[in-house]
């Protein structure tokens, strides 16, 4: 087998399946990834951190390789070849994400540094247009740090306020109240698709369809969900949606930002500089088209076309297919976990994807994450940049196993023994 | 695997069980509240200090394994000594657990155990959390943070 790859750096070229067969192979997806074959503290390395970001495959690395021995230069200016080359490969790798995303315009899609950045910058642009004094951007109480902080920076320069719909015991929003929450000043809402320290999956059809109904713009956080689950932009009918490229096998230091062209085009752009405009005179400057408004500055580059790679990499094998492998390991790893004396799981919502988080009494997850490590087993300890979830469900932190497509049971099996192994220590 | 033992000694574990000292102190003449944001240990820190000694100490909060067993050494540790010695134990405990792994340590009784952390970068500000909390008691700030 030689390993699923991109047939040329950053298009969307032909690519070649092989060996998945009708079943998923996932010995076969893990020869792609070459990081799992090191060693960690002289084991094999376990690697249940995937919440916090995803190993590489080769086909990745590669495209980042290539586009710097072969075809490096800066992009939208040269008329040189290299120019036109990187150009060329730039673009295609927006194209990509349309198509990934569904999205129905390449316009509407915009290429930052992270999940982060995209919120930023529609809290700096869409929210410093439309978020006045009295108004209300509400949340859910399962946000990451970067879901909260951007509206409550927003809200203490507009005067508007920051309203937040609760979640359950099972970490599942109530959507009754998320509902109730929705009033006449709302005039953004904010979730996450999917909660990164809780894993549930927010129903944000339903949250779309609410919000639509009383014509309340929506921005989805798809940091967590874009991995592990098809995402149709269209179908979901958001105006925003968000997602990190390192977290889809993708390089870090890329993100995207999906808008909605209508709302892309009203909002004033973010940064200042290079590329955005139309024209500068020391009067006055004019605004690029869509993408390029919110396009300051010379871009990653070789970060969109790494993320290019990975999205066609994971296309190729199925997000289907991935996350049906990622929810037998999800019921598998919770079934364990939940034998285990001890040992509380945090979050159980009924739609959940790939998050173990959990507690074990009288143990700290700090404790747990170290001596875990021992056995290689790479899980994250803390509150996960969600204090307000920590604070929800009472416990300081919680230790997370999060799984990816290259995850085994065997895996699991493994971070059980190192869990005893906790326990041993500890008893 | 010996460098695990190494961190999580009987003693250490047995402090952590059953921290000494884990009560408030009422109206103490120094207090400080020490956080670690990367894991979200949280200790508070009483110290009651008549004259230029140390007559009482306790501490409250939540924390890993290594940050309360440090801490509840600490506070062992402290009871009887004047503020000067406090400060200079700080300085010589500090020496300790951020000396690279490969080089000698002063000998600190008690507090030795914790010298097991250099092996494990990480989890240095989780045994350092109670010193720099009692720095900050004894300096008269509030909150002290070890990130």
């Amino acid at each position: 087998m030689t390993g699923l790859r991109a047939s040329r750096i950053g298009g969307p070229g032909p690519i070649e399946v092989g060996g998945t067969g009708a079943g998923y192979d996932v010995a076969r997806v893990r020869e792609d990834f070459p990081i799992l074959r090191r060693q960690v503290r002289g084991r094999p390395l376990v690697y249940l951190d995937n919440a916090a970001t995803t190993q590489k495959p080769q086909a990745v690395i590669d495209a980042l390789g290539g586009y710097y021995s072969g075809i490096n230069s800066n992009v939208h200016r040269g008329v040189h070849q290299l120019s036109e080359l990187a150009t060329e490969a730039f673009e295609a790798a927006r194209e990509t994400v349309r198509a990934y995303f569904n999205a129905s315009a390449v316009e509407e899609i915009i290429f930052t540094r992270n999940a982060t950045e995209g919120i930023n910058l529609v809290a700096a642009t869409f929210g410093r247009a439309n978020v006045g004094e009295g108004d209300e951007v509400l949340i859910s109480a399962m946000e990451h740090h970067s879901n909260i902080v951007p509206w409550q920076m927003l809200c203490e320069a507009s005067g508007a306020r920051l309203r937040v719909a609760p979640i359950d015991d099972r970490g599942e929003l109530i959507l009754e109240e998320f509902e109730r929450l929705l009033g006449p000043r709302t005039t953004l809402v904010a979730v996450s698709h999917m909660s990164n320290a809780l894993g549930t999956v927010n129903p944000v059809e339903e949250i779309v369809a609410i919000a639509s109904r009383r014509g309340v713009p929506v921005l989805l956080d798809g940091s967590q969900a874009a991995y592990h689950m098809p995402v149709d932009v269209q179908a979901l009918g958001c105006d925003f949606y968000v997602a990190t490229g390192h977290k889809l096998y993708g390089p870090t230091g890329i993100g995207v930002l999906y808008g909605r062209r209508a709302r892309l085009e009203a909002m004033p752009p973010y940064m200042g500089g290079g590329d955005m405009i139309a024209s500068v005179t020391f009067e006055k400057s004019t605004w690029n088209v869509l993408p390029y408004k919110f396009e300051a500055g010379t871009p990653n580059i070789a970060g969109a076309v790494g993320l290019a790679a990975a999205l066609d990499y994971v296309t190729a094998v199925g997000l289907d297919v991935i996350g049906a492998h990622e929810q037998d390991l999800l019921a598998y790893g919770t079934s364990a976990l939940e034998q285990m004396e001890g040992v509380r799981l945090i979050g159980t919502a009924r739609r959940k994807a790939s998050v173990l988080s959990f507690v074990m009494e009288g143990i700290h997850p700090h404790d747990i994450g170290t001596i875990v490590d021992r056995e290689g087993v790479a899980i994250r300890t803390g509150h996960h940049c969600a204090q307000p979830v920590m604070d929800r469900f009472g416990v300081p932190a919680t230790a997370r196993a999060s799984l990816a497509m290259y995850n085994t049971r065997e895996e699991i099996d493994t971070l059980v023994r190192a869990l005893e192994r906790v326990r041993d220590v500890f008893k | 695997m010996s460098d695990l033992s190494d961190l999580y000694q009987e003693v250490i574990l047995d402090h952590n069980k059953r921290p000494r000292n884990f009560r408030t102190i009422e109206s103490p003449s120094h207090h400080a509240e020490g956080y670690n944001p990367l894991c979200g240990d949280r200790l508070n820190l009483y110290v009651q200090v008549d004259g230029d000694r140390i007559t009482d100490v306790a501490f409250e909060g939540s924390g890993c394994a290594i940050s309360k067993a440090s801490a509840s050494l600490m506070t062992d540790e402290l009871k009887g000594r004047t503020v000067t010695e406090a400060r200079e134990l700080f300085t010589r405990f500090h020496q300790v657990v951020t000396t690279p792994p490969d080089q000698p340590v002063e000998e600190l009784g008690k507090l030795s155990v914790l010298a097991g952390v250099r092996e494990f970068p990480v989890r240095v500000k989780c045994a350092s959390l109670a010193w720099h909390t009692l720095k900050a008691a004894l300096d008269r700030e509030d909150s002290t943070t070890t990130e």
